[in-house]
C-alpha cells in the first residue's frame, strides 16, 4: 500500500514480563504521557488502572448489566400480567388472573437474560468490536501479544508525544523491541 | 500467603499444571489441535462413525413427521416415555459446563481452568440434543412457535401458570446464556488462532471469528467485569433450569411426581450426570491429544469428588421419595413405592441403585478415584444410572396411578432406541468437530494459570 499516506498512530514497545509491563505503564504515566494502551495476552492486575481507565467509564458494563436485568425482570412480569390478566383472562374456579407466584420463574429467567445479553452485547459495544482493523495490527511483532510477549503504546494523539523523544524514552524503560505504528488512511 | 509454606516438605499440594509450561507452550500445545495437526484416522473413523449415527437420527425424525408420535412406544396413559426421559437426561449432563465455568469461577477454583472450555462446549451440544426432544414429542415440530408469546391472529396466549411453559424460557434462556459465556471465553483465543494461523482461510475465519480482539488493557479490563457478570448470573440460572424441569413433575398430582425434594434432588442429580459425562470425554481426550499435563490427575480425582459428593445428596432423595411416601400414610404413594421394589420394572429400579448408590461408593478410595480406566468405567455406569433414574421417575409413575382401570405397561419402540442413539452420535459428532475446530482448553486462562503458578500465588484450595 506503499500508494497510500501513512500516518503515525503511535510508537510501541515490547516487554517480555507482565512486571516490566505494569512498571514501564505506570512510569509512563508518571512521565505524563495520557493517550497509552497496553496490550498483553491474560488480563493483569492493575494494568488498566495503570494505563488510566478507572472511575465510572469503568464500570460501564455493571451498569448495563444492571439496566438489562432490571429491563428483563420487569418486561417478563409486565408480559405474564398483561397475558393473565388483560389479553386473555381464563377465569378458573375464581382464582385471582395476577397470579404472581407462578410468574416468578419466567420472571427470573428473563432477568438472568436480559442481564447477560447486555453484559455481552454491552462489553463488545464499548470495546467497539467487531473492529476488523486497528493500526497496532500493523506491527509485525504485534502477532506476539496473543501468546507471549507485552506490548505499551503511546499514541501520536498524546500532547507530550514526539516520535524521537518518546522512542527514546520506551528504550530507557527496557523495552526490548521499539517500533513505530503506521496508521493507512 | 502462600499454603505450600506451611506444609512439610513432601507434602506439597500437586500442581494443577505440569511444571516447566511457559507462556508459549501452553498456546502452541492447544492451538496446534486445532491449526497443524494432521487430521489423524482415529479422529476419522470416529466422526464418520458419529456421522453415520446422525443419519439414523434423520431417518427416525423423518419418519416421526411422516407417521407422527405413533410409532413411539407411547399411549394412554404413559404420554412421556423416552422423549421426556432422555430430554431430562440430557439436559442434566448440560449442568456440569455452566457450573464449571459459573460456580467454580466465583469459588476461585484453579482446577476448572483446563476442562471449563470443553465443559462448555458439551454443555452446548447436551442442551442442543434435549432441546430436540420436547420439540418432536410435540408431533408438529413446525408448529412448535406456539409455545412463544406471540400476537397471534386467534388471540391466543400462552398459559404462563404451566410449568412445560416455564421450561420452554428455562431452556431457551440457559441455552443462550450458555452459547454467549462460551463465546465470550473463547474471544481471546479466538484471537490466538488468528494470530497464529498459516492458511489464508484459518486466517479469515478466526479473523472474522475474534471480532478484532486486541487485548487492550482497556478491553480485558471490560472483559473480565462482564465475564464475572455473566458467571454471578449463569450461577442462579444453572440451578433454575433443572428445578424447573422437575417442577414439570412435582406440579403434577402423579404419585412419586408430587413431592418437594424434586428440586435440589433434580439439580443434584443433573450435576452428577454432569460430571461424569465430562469424565467421559476428558479422559480420551487427555489421552489422544496429549493434552496429560493440563488435565492432569489431579483434576480427575476433583472431579470424582464432586460426582461422590453429589451421588450421596442423589442417595439421600431415593431415600427421603421412600421415607414420605410412608410417613405421609398416603396410600397411592406407599403403593407407588411398592411397585419400584416389586412391581413389573423392578429391575430397572435395582439398576439405577446399583449404578447410582452403589458403584459410586468406591469413589471413597483414593486408588479408585485416581485410577483411570476405573473412572472412566464408573462414569459410564453413573450416566446409565442417570438415565434409569429418570426412566423410572417417569415410567413407573405413570403406568401404575390411581385406578387400576387407568393402568397400563409402555415398551419403547425400534424408533425410540433410533432417536435416543441418534442424539447420541450428533452429540459425539459435534464433539468431535468442536475438538478439531476450537480450542478444546481456555488458552488465555492457561497463561493467566502459568502465571499464577510461577509466583506462588496459590489462590484458595
Amino acid at each position: 500500500m506503499s500508494e497510500r499516506r501513512s500516518l503515525l498512530f503511535g510508537v510501541m514497545g515490547e516487554f517480555s514480563t507482565p512486571e516490566d509491563l505494569l512498571a514501564a505503564t505506570k512510569k509512563s504515566r508518571e512521565a505524563g504521557y495520557k493517550h497509552i494502551e497496553a496490550y498483553t495476552p491474560f488480563p493483569i492486575e492493575g494494568l488498566s488502572d495503570a494505563v488510566g481507565f478507572r472511575g465510572f467509564r469503568s464500570n460501564l458494563v455493571a451498569l448495563l448489566t444492571l439496566m438489562g436485568g432490571v429491563g428483563g425482570g420487569l418486561a417478563g412480569f409486565g408480559l405474564q400480567y398483561w397475558v393473565a390478566g388483560i389479553a386473555y383472562p381464563l377465569n378458573i374456579g375464581g382464582r385471582p388472573l395476577n397470579s404472581w407466584p407462578a410468574f416468578i420463574p419466567v420472571t427470573f429467567e428473563l432477568t438472568v437474560l436480559g442481564a447477560s445479553i447486555f453484559a455481552v452485547f454491552g462489553m463488545l459495544a464499548l470495546n467497539k468490536l467487531p473492529q476488523p482493523y486497528h493500526p497496532v495490527f500493523n506491527v509485525e511483532r504485534f502477532s506476539q501479544a496473543s501468546t507471549d510477549k507485552f506490548f505499551l503504546c503511546i499514541e501520536a494523539r498524546d500532547p507530550k508525544f514526539d516520535l524521537a523523544e518518546t522512542s527514546k524514552f520506551l528504550q530507557s524503560l527496557h523495552a526490548q523491541h521499539v517500533n513505530e505504528v503506521k496508521d493507512e488512511e | 500467603m502462600s499454603v505450600t509454606q506451611n506444609l512439610p516438605p513432601g507434602h506439597e499440594p500437586e500442581p494443577w499444571l505440569e511444571p516447566g509450561h511457559t507462556y508459549a507452550s501452553v498456546t502452541d500445545k492447544i492451538a496446534s489441535v486445532v491449526l497443524t495437526r494432521p487430521l489423524g484416522i482415529g479422529w476419522l473413523a470416529g466422526f464418520a462413525l458419529a456421522f453415520g449415527i446422525v443419519m439414523v437420527l434423520n431417518l427416525a425424525i423423518g419418519w416421526l413427521i411422516i407417521q407422527g408420535v405413533g410409532i413411539w412406544g407411547i399411549n394412554v396413559p404413559i404420554g412421556w416415555g423416552f422423549a421426556i426421559v432422555n430430554f431430562v437426561w440430557w439436559i442434566g449432563i448440560g449442568h456440569a459446563g455452566t457450573l464449571i465455568s459459573a460456580i467454580l469461577y466465583l469459588l476461585n477454583q484453579k482446577w476448572r481452568t483446563s476442562i471449563n472450555r470443553f465443559a462448555e462446549a458439551m454443555t452446548l451440544f447436551a442442551v442442543a440434543c434435549a432441546g430436540l426432544f420436547p420439540l418432536i414429542h410435540t408431533g408438529r415440530p413446525w408448529m412448535a412457535y406456539y409455545m412463544f408469546p406471540y400476537p397471534s391472529t386467534m388471540g391466543v396466549w400462552p398459559q404462563f401458570r404451566s410449568p412445560l411453559i416455564w421450561d420452554v424460557f428455562a431452556v431457551s434462556t440457559y441455552g443462550t446464556v450458555s452459547l454467549m459465556f462460551w463465546f465470550v471465553g473463547l474471544l481471546p483465543d479466538l484471537a490466538t488462532l488468528r494470530d497464529r494461523a498459516k492458511s489464508r482461510w484459518q486466517q479469515v475465519i478466526f479473523g472474522m471469528l475474534s471480532m478484532g480482539w486486541r487485548g487492550s488493557a482497556r478491553h480485558w479490563h471490560r472483559y473480565q467485569v462482564a465475564y464475572l457478570l455473566l458467571a454471578g448470573l449463569a450461577t442462579p440460572l444453572v440451578l433454575s433450569v433443572h428445578t424447573v424441569v422437575s417442577f414439570d413433575f412435582a406440579t403434577g398430582i402423579v404419585p412419586g411426581w408430587h413431592t418437594t425434594i424434586f428440586p435440589p434432588y433434580f439439580v443434584a442429580g443433573a450435576i452428577y450426570s454432569g460430571f461424569a459425562m465430562v469424565l467421559t470425554l476428558a479422559i480420551p481426550l487427555r489421552k489422544a491429544y496429549g493434552l496429560e499435563g493440563f488435565i492432569t490427575l489431579r483434576h480427575l480425582e476433583q472431579m470424582a469428588k464432586v460426582m461422590l459428593a453429589t451421588g450421596l445428596i442423589v442417595a439421600y432423595g431415593y431415600f427421603i421419595e421412600f421415607f414420605m411416601a410412608y410417613y405421609s400414610g398416603n396410600k397411592f404413594d406407599v403403593f407407588l413405592a411398592q411397585q419400584r421394589l416389586h412391581g413389573p420394572y423392578a429391575p430397572f429400579y435395582y439398576a439405577l441403585i446399583l449404578c447410582n448408590i452403589l458403584t459410586p461408593q468406591l469413589l471413597w478410595f483414593k486408588k479408585v478415584r485416581r485410577n483411570i480406566p476405573a473412572l472412566f468405567v464408573m462414569s459410564l455406569i453413573i450416566n446409565t444410572g442417570m438415565w434409569l433414574e429418570r426412566f423410572v421417575i417417569v415410567v413407573i409413575s405413570l403406568t401404575r396411578d390411581f385406578m387400576p382401570s387407568a393402568w397400563g405397561r409402555y415398551s419403547a419402540t425400534v424408533w425410540d432406541y433410533a432417536t435416543f442413539v441418534g442424539t447420541l452420535g450428533l452429540f459425539t459428532m459435534l464433539i468431535f468437530l468442536f475438538v478439531r475446530g476450537l480450542p478444546a482448553i481456555a488458552i488465555s486462562e492457561m497463561r493467566e494459570l502459568v502465571h499464577q503458578e510461577s509466583h506462588g500465588d496459590e489462590g484458595h484450595q
